[in-house]
């Protein structure tokens, strides 16, 4: 209540001061894509993210109540050292208003806190980590996509229902590995199914064969890849060459991106079953929109990280031609949280008091080579999970934002 | 079933035999490294990176001039050591006589923009490369699935790091490099042009890398960073053999990989580590590494 | 063959009391120069440099002016960078205890390296510092504190002395500022002392130096001690300015950045590797809007680096006003 009453008279001091103008700060919106632009995520994120927001701000007509809008970005080397300093200076001297994507996790929670601390506005769009919604919760941030427990719960629960219910984990030996093996073996324990064994390996290991001889003699059905980028691929490949998959066991991707499919071919990559948020071969918006994104990226198909990067930023941009003003963070925040969204990506949905944007996500697997009717005709969809399941409850989040 | 530490018997020959598999890339990679270091005094961390180049030949070759594994095979290490050559020659040469870190740091430098080129025209995910017709399939063991690939692959790795051993300690040619490499002025002096045999080394060492590349291509994802890590392992695996052995790193070359393999089943996590690990006794007991000569 | 054979590129001009007062003048300018500088640039951009600056400088004191190539520093400087954030964060201790503690930690860690690596010289040198790095690396992998790669984020940066509140960047960068001169004047005595005599002369010439009855095996753990301390000063540092500490600090890759700003500025100079930081960390800050093109251009000026300017920036410029700088 007292809250409300502040907000409001902020809301009236911000009116009294400005009047009938919009009152952007320096001028201008500026919008910070900060990403992978040159290591493993340059694919999933990268340059195809600067595009999506680019045709965000055009589709939107490059300005906001007459108000230019800018999209800059910058390569933060998957350092959270690199990616920190230059939020840092973005927010304080380049006058940019919203930093959006920044994949790698570690990143992400860096950039968090500096736009907590600077009151300025932080859309996640490449980010794994579902502790931006839990207990990293901030009242400046937004998270689009995905997150790990919404991947954990997709795959797992899925694959459990449809048969796949003893497990065996190859995990990636750092947070993000360990967070997907854990929110996954969670919902196929609540499933009713069971975990045999896991086997955690170094970042960037270019050999698995003995892993997934280790899980082959593990006899469980379902091998769980909690990795990414081109440790999911390596071990997906090597796994048709040992035979894994054609000896009866499955393989269940926990992160696996389009750009990941496209790299490995349908050969290899038929049957992998995953979840994700977005398809380019969805509806008829989503085909007219990953056309046009394509034709400005080399043919690319966009990821569901580069669809999300373009529907924030929409979203944005009507939270800010709601306000007529971008100086207040929190404000933006909080009036993008309190406007229904409505995207041609991701159609309707809402964002949630965490910050957690919430959609449906989509079970997939991967067409055999036969099945596909041309270039990047990849998925199938095996069943969409609705909005209101997708993602963590926010009870058990321990986001204070939601006490 | 017998088991020894542990663990049954058959999963551990499966390991051992995966282990040895791992080897034959370390060693095929670290003995070019080993032959260049021996004769230009160079720790080409370019290495890595023309590893990758020889997998991206291997790729274009086929899809762009329909040329499958065999020419790759043959093609690739000719087109990567014909570049190699280029930058001995335009590059390299001029370091001549400098220390260590000069070499290093130049051919470090030149992998970054290696690997960013390739990475801005084929992307960061890579590209898929099948295994030959001739090659598919596997034989079961009874322990393990062996695929035909990697067996194909220890006995080409066995026999070309034989092979190379073989023309550098009994041939005429390998005794001038030798001598090249304990005195180039007196080899100069007796009428050998050191610096062309200089040049066709860097040359041979990279065709060696392109070569592992073309072997990996069917089984490692074909992407720009896939040399990247390697060369940090590839360079722990020469130190430990000793700088410039020939020996010392297809030995330990491969002496790692079955170590590094009992490592995944035993300790996992701990499976990049090992190698360094063991640099670390090694240097500590034997300073010139394990086959080579203190000096 | 042991890195520093090379006297004719890797020694700087023989230091001569001409030499020095123009030392002391720079470093007067320098002082001069960054007191001033926030006015102009951007103070966390510069507090970067100078952590990055005074790390060089540590690193430089080993291969400069000991002739010992260190391929693991960054392992000293992590380990302060974690230190100082566990201590600030989870003890609470006040930003200079932390950095203090850190220190000590960087102090002793580098006493166990040093005590191994200093048997071996040269390339073996350096590799034994890589190895003993990468294994503790491994560790700050493993260990639950560290956070595994998201780090310890949210260091608070407290009050110094429980008096000045340094989340304010200007009172921040005051204190950097003082720590980065400390370090700095302490390597710049060091060198010049009786001890720093010695350690030049084992660099030229170990054998002669053990002739004339100095333990050199004891100067030599001495100046790797002095060097991973400060190192641990500035990772330290580093990490209450920025309020993380992660595994990028303690990545092999880390220690190469470090040899890099040494070579880019002059090895074996004063100034040489505050120069060479001050130039990468721009390099990375400014190259960062040329999206996938950094990783290439920063190859090509190790290129350019290695063939055309191998006494470095300040080497160069020594060389030509015929000054040791």
């Amino acid at each position: 209540m007292r809250r409300s009453l502040l907000s409001a008279g902020a809301a009236l001091l911000a009116l009294s001061t400005a009047p009938a103008m919009a009152d952007f700060t320096g001028g201008k919106v500026r919008i910070g894509v900060l990403n992978d632009q040159s290591s493993l995520y340059a694919d999933i994120t990268g340059q195809g993210s600067v595009v999506a927001a680019r045709m965000a701000v055009e589709d939107f007509g490059s300005k906001v109540k007459g108000t230019p809008i800018e999209v800059t970005f910058a390569d933060h080397q998957n350092k959270p050292d690199v990616g920190s300093n230059i939020a840092r200076q973005w927010y304080d001297t380049d006058g940019v208003d919203v930093i959006v994507d920044v994949p790698t996790s570690s990143v992400a929670l860096a950039i968090n806190e500096i736009a907590r601390e600077k009151n300025k506005v932080f859309l996640v769009s490449g980010a794994a980590t579902s502790d931006l919604t839990g207990p990293k919760c901030s009242p400046n941030t937004v998270h689009w996509t995905y997150d790990t427990w919404a991947l954990a719960n997709g795959t797992g629960s899925a694959i459990v229902q449809t048969g796949g219910d003893s497990w065996f984990f190859l995990t990636a030996d750092y947070a993000f590995g360990h967070a997907l093996e854990r929110d996954t073996e969670a919902v196929v324990l609540k499933s009713g199914g069971k975990v045999l064994g896991k086997v955690r390996h170094p970042l960037n290991t270019a050999d698995f064969s003995s892993y997934l001889l280790q899980a082959q003699g593990s006899k469980a059905k379902i091998i769980g890849l909690a990795n990414a980028g081109g440790d999911t691929i390596n071990s997906i490949k090597q796994a048709a060459e040992f035979g894994i998959v054609a000896g009866g066991q499955n393989l269940a991707g926990l992160l696996v991106f389009i750009s990941d499919v496209h790299g490995l071919g349908l050969q290899a990559a038929q049957g992998l079953i995953f979840t994700e948020s977005f398809y380019w071969d969805l509806n008829d918006s989503t085909r007219a929109w990953s056309k046009r994104f394509a034709e400005r990226m080399g043919g690319r198909m966009p990821t569901m990280v580069q669809a999300g990067v373009y529907a924030a930023v929409t979203h944005y941009l009507k939270a800010l031609d709601a306000l007529g003003s971008d100086a207040d963070g929190k404000a933006v925040v909080a009036k993008m949280k309190e406007t229904p969204t409505d995207d041609p990506l991701f159609g309707k949905g809402t964002i949630r008091k965490d910050g957690r944007k919430l959609h449906p996500m989509y079970l997939f697997e991967v067409k055999k080579p036969a099945e596909s009717k041309g270039p990047w005709d990849y998925y199938k969809l095996k069943a969409t999970i609705p909005a209101d399941k997708a993602f963590r409850p926010l009870a058990e989040g321990n986001c204070p934002l939601a006490q | 079933m017998a088991e020894l530490l542990g663990i049954p018997a058959p999963v551990l020959f499966g390991q051992l035999l995966l282990g040895l598999i791992n080897g034959a890339f370390y060693a095929i990679l670290s003995l070019g490294l080993a032959v260049i270091f021996g004769l230009l005094n160079i720790i080409n961390f370019t290495h890595g990176a023309q590893y990758m180049m020889g997998a991206f030949t291997a790729w274009m070759l086929l899809n762009h001039l329909g040329l499958g594994y065999w020419w790759a095979l043959l093609l690739a290490p000719l087109l990567v050591g014909f570049t190699g050559i280029l930058i001995e020659r335009l590059l390299l040469k001029r370091l001549a006589g400098l220390d260590h870190l000069y070499g290093l740091l130049l051919t470090f430098g030149l992998a970054l923009v290696i690997q960013g080129l390739f990475r801005n025209e084929f992307g960061s995910t890579g590209l898929p490369y099948a295994i030959p017709p001739e090659l598919r399939g596997g034989q079961n063991l009874g322990f393990m699935f062996l695929p035909n690939y990697r067996a194909w692959v220890v006995g080409v790795s066995l026999a070309v790091c034989l092979a190379t051993w073989l023309v550098i300690e009994k041939t005429r040619l390998g005794s001038y490099l030798r001598a090249a490499t304990e005195n180039p002025t007196l080899v100069q002096a007796m009428g050998i042009d050191v610096p062309r045999m200089v040049t066709l080394t860097y040359g041979f060492g990279v065709a060696l890398a392109a070569f592992a590349g073309v072997l990996a291509a069917p089984i490692y994802q074909v992407s720009p960073l896939m040399g990247a890590d390697l060369i940090i392992v590839v360079f722990a695996v020469v130190v430990i053999g000793g700088m410039g052995s020939i020996l010392g790193s297809i030995v330990t070359g491969f002496g790692l990989g079955v170590i590094e393999g009992l490592t995944k089943v035993f300790w996992p996590e701990a499976s990049s580590t090992v190698i360094f690990v063991i640099m670390a006794i090694v240097l500590l007991l034997r300073p010139a590494g394990l086959f080579g000569r203190s000096g | 063959m042991a890195v520093g054979s090379e006297p004719a590129v890797l020694a700087p001009v023989a230091a001569t009391g001409h030499g020095l007062r123009h030392q002391r003048l720079g470093i007067a300018l320098l002082a001069a120069l960054l007191a001033v500088a926030p006015l102009f640039l951007y103070p966390v951009f510069l507090m970067k440099v100078l952590c990055f600056a005074l790390f060089a400088c540590a690193f430089n004191l080993l291969i400069g002016y000991v002739g010992l190539l260190s391929f693991g520093h960054a392992a000293f400087f992590g380990t302060a960078a974690y230190a100082a954030g566990h201590a600030a964060k989870v003890w609470g201790l006040s930003p200079e205890l932390a950095v203090l503690f850190a220190t000590a930690c960087s102090a002793a860690l580098g006493l166990v390296f040093g005590w191994l690596a200093i048997r071996r010289q040269g390339i073996y040198f350096a590799m034994i510092t890589l190895a003993l790095a990468q294994m503790l690396y491994f560790f700050y992998l493993q260990a639950p504190f560290t956070g595994g790669e998201d780090g310890i984020q949210a260091i608070p940066r407290g009050r110094l002395l429980g008096l000045v509140d340094l989340s304010h960047d200007l009172a921040m960068y005051g204190v950097v500022l003082v720590v980065f001169l400390g370090g700095f004047l302490l390597i710049y005595r060091t060198i010049h002392s009786p001890f720093g005599q010695v350690l030049k002369a084992i660099r030229e010439n170990e054998p002669r130096a053990v002739s004339l009855g100095y333990d050199t095996d004891r100067y030599k753990l001495a100046a790797f001690v002095l060097s991973a301390a400060l190192s641990g000063l500035a990772g330290g540092t580093k990490a209450i300015v920025f309020q993380l500490a992660s595994l990028t600090d303690v990545h092999w890759t880390m220690s190469g950045e470090v040899v890099l700003m040494a070579l880019v500025g002059g090895l074996g100079t004063v100034f040489g590797p505050v120069v060479g930081a001050a130039v990468v960390v721009s390099l990375q800050n400014y190259l960062a809007g040329l999206g996938h093109w950094v990783t290439i251009v920063q190859g090509c000026i190790f290129v350019a680096c290695v063939l055309a300017f191998r006494r470095g920036l300040v080497g160069e410029l020594a060389r030509l006003i015929r000054r040791p700088l």
